[in-house]
């Protein structure tokens, strides 16, 4: 089975954001990075499935600066085969343009599963995947939490608002990783140590014109600070007298 | 739920690893955060060790990490293997003592001293978790002076007859395995000490935990009894000869420690400085109060040293360079200034820190016995004094 | 001078409530950018918009395109019959809600116009001739201004934000031919539970976390839910312990929310719950501990045990309700 598997290099989520000095981007000193959780999901998905199927290639791909083949290893570390780097000092903040230039990578590739999370944590676009699907003209199901695969034919369950949907699909397909679609393995030391010696090509991302500009990066307002009532059930009825006549929610 | 553990830098010592070295560290990090940590508390008031783990940890390659991969070992070099031993102590040190007796004081001695049969037959199972062994060269009598042990082996038809107890034996009752150090001479001839594999279901062997632990509560300690108990020929060790022997395998063990023992402190600093900023007393954190504040910069200090020293031990063991006296230096001051971080991040929790549900208590019992253990502080004291004087002071 | 369609969502023949919401955001566009809104709507055959008021939220025309494969949402034929109407000339700007279904089309949509998409914004405008959208980003720590510069932009908005006021307008009803290729088929959609509200939909929620102490604790929560007409929803420990389903929890790796009242708990306020609630309208918090950093945003806080506080307001929200 041959599997492709996206992902991509973000802030960690316990950071502190500051912006930095253009305001239009966070400042990148001290900032940890990490494989975008939703990914660790696609990336265990695509190790499961080449397990399943008694065999195949696992290729990890990303778009970003340099930095990124750490990122890269990780997924390497966990028993994918090989990586691709797209080279871009930033990651535009216009979906599209990514997804282009990694459909233009992913073109004519053979793959049998295109696999993504279902959105990075840092801009929450929710977005490549199913661009690059619409793209390379191939079925797409984003947000899975559920996947069965059999002869070529796949079907994903997918949480809606009240309820499950259901989709059936053929493949090949692009498909996008919701939390608890699997539970990511650690890497194995002995994984750490064998991705030292798995491949990663770099070459630059064939990026257009970005058509999504980020013009300010700033703070959200602050919440006006609110106020302990007190303590025990008895504060109960102040406080729904608030929700009434302060807040007027009640 | 506990916030994830992010790790004390304050020297940026990141930067001088190599990105294995990082991966293996963050790796074993979020390991013991996700799986360890949390259980950990419940299992050191019942004084159990926690089993269930011990397949994970096999899996993920803690067991022998810095042995060849020949042996389904994961190969790493020692920096990587120290940064294990630091994280894992991070989370107990009885657990650590645990993956220190598994790799350092059984892997190791089979691999150094053992023949290829008896490699091919034990490491890879003792790497997989499948076969569990445990180090016995302490007895009742015999601590700080292993030379004076009076455990036997006499040479027979077939094999060997093995007679001695052995105390403080971690891993003793749930151990496959039993590396066993006896005399195989006359008692007073330290010379004659060599090295055994003993299968723990051979008649005559037994093994019975030692109750009432205040401290390494999450890790079983045993006796060990040897009763006529018969090996074949080929469970001796055959390089194995005399003390050199198991003291080689003790330096290995020790090398771990220094590095686990600057875990703990890292894990008590951490817990103290985040109580610190949002414990509030008098309208304020208690950590704008000048003598918290001197607290934390002491404890940061020593475990920024301790950091470096055990970074450079470890680049000097990858060269063949760390002789047991360097690494006396590193367990010495390491645990002791472990010690010390502890007590005093426990001080700082105040009533908080008497509670099982953090962690500086717990770290404070399981470093008395780091500090006596593999080696008191004294007798590396000792160590150092004759490696630099040249004069012996042990007698 | 452009024109800003809507997609709008339906679910069993009704509307959607964020679908007001959109058409809603349309209008305030389309007024800026001097153009008219075109709702869309997409339902099985027969599907009757003409009551879903879209005039009354500023819809000039309602287009319907119906097909059985479209009684519920199908992410091709959705996608494609939009694209087909926004090709069809004259539109500045798409609107959809980022609802689950809205999530999966606005990027769809987008490729297939090869237009710039902004998503799950706060706030759409209209400056210097382009489509400017506002967004929160690493998980809600930081606001972003975007620019979106082609004569079509795709702009998806986040669900309970963009309150509806009244604009009325013609929205006159007519077909148009639905656009059905599907690489997917949906073969069903399982519904969670006898009228469960979704926790993303409701004005109200009511989470609990690990200060309930247990599964069977919960049921504290879901009464005080039923008492405010709202939404159970949890935190992250809770679900990954397996008291609660993923669909209710609330925090970066499950659902951002913004309802008028958020009650919080036994929950201790980490970052990531903080970034799916603290654009809530108003928050009350309940916890034990005086120092946990929900108090921070939480307009109202109660300190004490919640196993006595919540059964006491559920009793005096039902009185107050009542009376």
């Amino acid at each position: 089975m041959k599997i492709a598997v996206c992902i991509k290099r973000v802030p960690d989520t316990e950071t502190r954001i500051r912006m930095g000095a253009d305001a239009a981007a966070i400042d990148e000193s001290g900032v940890k990075f990490v494989v975008n959780p939703y990914d660790e999901f696609a990336v265990e998905e695509a190790l499961q499935r080449r397990e399943k199927a008694g065999g195949g290639e696992v290729v990890v791909l990303a778009l970003g600066p340099d930095a990124a083949q750490e990122t890269i290893r990780g997924a390497l570390a966990m028993g994918a085969d090989r990586g691709v780097l797209l080279k871009a000092d930033r990651v535009p903040a216009d979906a599209l343009a990514v997804a282009k230039a990694l459909a233009a990578e992913l073109k004519d590739g053979g793959w049998d599963l295109v696999l993504f999370g279902k959105m990075a944590v840092d801009d929450c676009n929710h977005a490549v995947g199913p661009m690059v699907a619409e793209l390379l003209g191939l079925p797409c199901v984003t947000a899975i939490s559920k996947l069965e695969l059999e002869d070529g034919k796949g079907v994903a369950e997918r949480e809606i608002e009240g309820g499950v949907e259901v989709v059936a699909f053929a493949l090949p397909a692009v498909l996008t990783a919701e939390k608890g679609l699997n539970t990511p393995r650690y890497p194995a030391l002995k994984g750490i140590m064998a991705a030292k010696k798995k491949p990663i090509e770099s070459k630059p991302a064939a990026l257009g014109e970005a058509r999504v500009t980020v013009t300010a990066l700033g703070l959200p307002p602050e919440r006006k600070a609110g106020r302990i009532l007190g303590e025990g059930a008895d504060v109960v009825p102040e406080l729904v007298r608030l929700l009434r006549t302060e807040a007027k929610v009640l | 739920m506990a916030p994830r553990f992010e790790g004390v830098d304050f020297y940026d010592v990141s930067a001088l690893l190599s990105e294995e070295e990082r991966a293996v560290r963050d790796t074993v990090r979020q390991w013991v955060d996700d799986r360890l940590l949390p259980v950990i508390g419940a299992h050191y008031l019942a004084g159990s060790f926690p089993r269930q783990l011990v397949p994970e940890m096999a899996e993920l390659g803690f067991f022998g990490a810095n042995l060849p991969e020949q042996y389904g070992c994961a190969g790493l070099n020692n920096v990587a293997y120290g940064l294990i031993m630091q994280e894992l102590e991070r989370g107990d040190s009885g657990v650590r003592s645990f993956a220190s007796v598994q790799g350092a004081l059984v892997m190791y001695p089979i691999h150094a001293f053992g023949s290829d049969d008896q490699k091919q037959k034990w490491l890879p199972a003792m790497a997989s978790g499948e076969v569990i062994g445990c180090f016995g060269l302490t007895e009742p009598d015999y601590g700080s002076n292993p030379g004076g042990m009076i455990t036997t082996a006499k040479e027979t038809a077939d094999g060997w007859v093995l007679n001695g107890a052995k105390m403080w034996i971690t891993n003793g009752s749930t151990a496959k395995v039993a590396i066993i150090w006896a005399k195989t001479g006359a008692l007073d001839d330290p010379g004659s000490i060599r090295g055994f594999i003993v299968p723990t279901d051979t008649a005559g062997f037994s093994a019975k935990d030692q109750q009432g632990k205040l401290s390494l509560r999450a890790s079983d300690t045993s006796e060990l009894v040897l009763q006529d108990v018969h090996v074949a020929k080929d469970a001796l060790l055959p390089l194995s000869r005399g003390l050199k022997s198991p003291l080689s395998c003790l330096t290995q063990a020790r090398y771990g420690i220094a590095w686990g023992a600057v875990g703990a402190a890292m894990g008590c600093y951490d817990e103290a400085l985040r109580y610190a900023k949002q414990r509030v007393m008098f309208g304020r954190p208690i950590a704008a109060f000048q003598l918290q504040q001197q607290r934390l910069a002491e404890m940061l200090t020593e475990i920024t040293k301790a950091q470096l020293l055990v970074l450079q031990l470890g680049r000097l063991k990858d060269l063949g360079k760390a002789t047991p006296q360097r690494v006396s230096l590193a367990k010495r001051n390491n645990v002791d200034v472990a010690c010390d971080v502890a007590r005093e991040a426990r001080r700082l929790l105040g009533a908080n820190g008497i509670l099982a549900e953090y962690t500086a208590m717990r770290h404070l019992a399981n470093l008395e016995s780091v500090y006596t253990y593999e080696g008191t502080h004294d007798m590396h004291t000792l160590i150092l004094g004759e490696e630099i004087t040249g004069i012996s002071a042990f007698e | 001078m452009a024109n800003v369609l809507a997609v709008t969502e339906q679910r069993g023949g009704a509307l959607r409530k964020t679908s007001r919401e959109v058409v809603w955001a349309a209008r305030q566009l389309a007024d800026a950018m001097g153009g008219t809104v075109d709702a869309l709507v997409l339902g099985a055959p027969g599907v009757e918009a003409t009551g879903f008021g879209l005039g009354g939220v500023g819809a000039d025309r309602v287009l319907v395109a119906g097909d059985a494969s479209f009684a519920n949402y199908s992410p091709c034929g959705y996608a494609g019959t939009a694209a087909a109407v926004a090709k069809a000339g004259g539109y500045g700007a798409v609107l959809v809600s980022a609802t689950a279904a809205g999530r999966d089309l606005a990027p769809r949509i987008a490729a297939r116009l090869d237009a710039p998409l902004a998503t799950d914004v706060t706030g759409v405008a209209f400056a210097d001739g382009k489509v400017t959208a506002t967004r929160p980003v690493y998980a809600g720590k930081a606001i972003q201004q975007l620019t979106l510069d082609a004569p079509l932009a795709v702009v998806s908005l986040r669900p309970n934000t963009f309150a509806p006021g009244a604009a009325a307008k013609v929205g006159a009803v007519s077909q148009v031919p639905a656009v059905t290729a599907s690489r997917v088929t949906v073969r069903e959609v399982k519904a969670a539970g006898q009228g469960k509200l979704d926790v993303a939909e409701a004005t109200v929620v009511v989470s609990g976390g690990r200060g309930l102490k247990g599964p069977e604790h919960f049921a504290l929560i879901e009464k005080l839910a039923q008492a405010l007409g709202g939404a159970v929803g949890a935190s992250r420990a809770v679900v990954d312990a397996g008291w609660r389903p993923h669909a209710e929890q609330v925090g970066q790796t499950g659902k951002t929310v913004s309802p008028q009242l958020y009650v919080a708990v036994g929950i201790s306020g980490a970052i990531q719950h903080l970034a799916g609630m603290k654009t809530a309208k108003v928050i009350v918090a309940i916890n034990k501990d005086k120092d946990a950093p929900i108090f921070q945003v939480a307009d109202y806080g109660i300190v004490g045990d919640l196993f006595e506080i919540v059964p006491r307001l559920t009793e005096e929200v039902a009185k107050a309700r009542a009376g």
